[in-house]
């Protein structure tokens, strides 16, 4: 089933880490197996922050196979040295679980190249890099998620998340969202629904380059924008491709550095509610989801079929 | 017991037009006889006074305590109950069978007052999917918006949404009358059965789609028709229908009726099974 919630505070900054647990909790029904952030924070700008993981996390309810920790050091090892090869220099690090780890990182060149050649240590894989966006993902509900992170002093703009029911892929991390919208900094992408035609598109745009990280159709998304903005396209544009190039039934979020969108497929089959003010833009599955930041009567809505709609910060 | 077998004679609602479908084969039609009446009970229904009016504040509550609490209230016969702070919970007010004014401050989530039959409700707030789902009998107005599927499956009673719904309002309708103030999304009338939808603003695309029967009108502009979904004449019977419907309602004051569209199901597919392939595709 899984569950999405967004929200964008226009022209002020706001505690949208504890906001978002809220609203992800309280969609805690449709799907607790994993739970993601796509927070964009207040930052100075100056640095990449590089979220990134070099394992799994083999709790109980995982698909993924125990390995020892010691592999995961290696993997830490070989990221660090690659970097200095790539002539990043890590500003500063935090290794938040054995297999999770925050850096800030100097970096002005090809991000492509940067993000190819840091994954091509196996079992590393890099959820998140940008200026402002940090991905966040793991296994459980929204407030084990955020407890384990301390997600709930990020202050910020906006952020978009996502609890998981997973039905088509694993119960790991990454096939978890939000996925982050490779190899562009600062986009980020959440789901609710099913693609039908994955594999075909998949093969399409693998040809022209672009990566996958796992078999989750969610993923498509992420690299469908992608790739459209890489050809040119605005974010706006490739949403409104995405309707017709995109089979299936979806409802999904994309966050930009400045901006928050959302796209709703022409079957209107996934469920979406929306609350619009001129400082405060909140979205989610269910009405429950706004109620945890705007408990007050408001005026929501549901978008309808073929609907795409993007918010500046 | 009453008649099972389908008369010659006409009954009134046959007569008004409420529904035109021709029962053939072991189909069967059971109209309820006033006469009969002690003879249908539901179970959990209770004689309540209208007069006996109470509040409750289910902002703390789970959905299931929020309608034992107002299962309770009801045994205890008060005919009026006011439930605060919803804040658009799930299931409140579902499975209520017997004759009761149920006012929500606030909004509902998805289900809201499902598989009723018999109260009056309002809410003055807005509905998640699936409002009035399966509902026999009674009314719910909703002052807000609602979302999608809104009034899916519902047997008799009206539903009265002021401002617009989403996708597959009155799907799998069987009865009854749904009234939507604003716009509604794509697929209204999807798979309908019977019972009327009356529409005042724009719908998307596919109204009416694989409809048996039932009767949709329209006031804004169509998205698209669905399969097997025609437009009919509106006649003068119609237009006085709508224009009563709608006082009723209090929805719509001044609306010019007379301009609606009316969408009714063009029948080609009733027999689809007994079609031979190259006409399946005819009726397609």
């Amino acid at each position: 089933m899984c569950g999405i919630a967004g929200l964008i505070h226009r022209g002020k900054s706001s505690n949208v880490g504890q906001e978002l647990q809220g609203m992800l909790q309280a969609l805690k029904h449709r799907g607790e197996d994993s739970t993601g952030y796509a927070l964009y924070g207040d930052t100075d700008g100056q640095n990449f922050i590089m979220r990134f993981k070099v394992g799994e996390n083999v709790a109980e309810g995982s698909s993924s196979i125990k390995e020892d920790i010691s592999v995961y050091d290696e993997r830490k090892k070989t990221v660090d040295r690659y970097l200095s090869d790539l002539g990043a220099r890590i500003v500063k690090e935090e290794r938040i679980l054995p297999y999770s780890l925050r850096y800030e990182v100097k970096y002005d060149k090809d991000l492509m190249e940067f993000s190819q050649r840091i994954e091509s240590v196996p079992g590393v894989e890099i959820l998140s890099m940008g200026k402002s966006l940090e991905v966040i993902k793991d296994l459980g509900n929204a407030k084990a998620v955020c407890d384990r992170y301390n997600l709930d002093k990020v202050v910020g703009t906006h952020a978009i998340g996502h609890a998981r029911m997973a039905t088509e892929s694993g119960v790991d991390i990454k096939s978890a969202h939000p996925f982050w919208g490779y190899p562009f900094s600062d986009v980020s992408v959440v789901h609710n629904g099913q693609l039908t035609n994955y594999w075909n598109n998949r093969r399409v745009l693998e040809n022209k380059g672009m990566r996958f990280m796992s078999e989750c159709d969610s993923e498509l998304i992420a690299v469908y924008l992608a790739e459209k903005m890489r050809s040119g396209a605005t974010l706006e544009e490739g949403m409104r491709d995405s309707l017709a190039g995109l089979d299936g039934v979806f409802t999904y979020f994309v966050a930009t550095k400045d901006s928050l969108g959302m796209a709703k497929d022409t079957m209107a089959a996934k469920p979406l509610v929306l609350y619009e003010s001129d400082d405060l833009v909140a979205m989610g599955s269910e009405e429950i989801a706004i109620r945890s930041v705007l408990p007050q009567e408001i005026e929501t809505y549901d978008p309808f079929d073929g609907e795409v709609k993007v918010w500046q910060i | 017991m009453a008649n099972l077998k389908t008369s010659e004679k006409k009954t009134k609602a046959q007569s008004m037009g409420l529904h035109t479908e021709v029962l053939t084969g072991k189909t069967q039609q059971k109209f309820f006889n006033p006469d009969e009446a002690e003879n249908f009970y539901y179970f959990g229904t209770h004689d309540v006074d209208f007069n006996k009016r109470t509040e409750i504040d289910v902002k703390d509550m789970e959905c299931k305590e929020a309608n034992r609490k107002i299962d309770e209230l009801m045994s205890e016969g008060y005919g009026t109950i006011v439930i605060k702070n919803p804040q658009g919970k799930h299931s409140l007010g579902v499975g209520i069978l017997n004759k009761l004014n149920l006012i929500f401050e606030g909004s509902l989530g998805y289900f809201g007052c499902g598989s009723m039959d018999g109260p009056i409700v309002r809410i003055n707030g807005r509905v998640g999917w699936s409002c009035g789902e399966n509902m026999m009998a009674g009314k719910i107005v909703i002052e807000k918006n609602a979302g999608s599927c809104f009034g899916a499956a519902i047997r008799g009673g009206d539903l009265i949404c002021k401002g617009s719904v989403g996708a597959r309002t009155g799907i799998d309708q069987k009865g009854g009358t749904i009234i939507i103030g604003g716009d509604a999304g794509a697929f209204t009338g999807f798979m309908m059965q019977r019972g009327r939808i009356i529409i005042l603003g724009d719908v998307g695309i596919n109204l009416g789609d694989s409809m048996y029967d039932g009767t949709i009108f329209i006031g804004g502009k169509i998205g698209s028709f669905g399969s097997d979904a025609v437009e009919a004449e509106l006649t003068e019977s119609d237009i006085g229908w709508l224009k009563r419907k709608l006082k009723v309602a209090e929805i719509g004051d001044n609306f010019d009726v007379s301009k609606m569209t009316k969408v009714v199901a063009g029948k080609k597919l009733w027999n689809y099974d007994a079609l031979e392939p190259t006409e399946k595709k005819g009726a397609i």
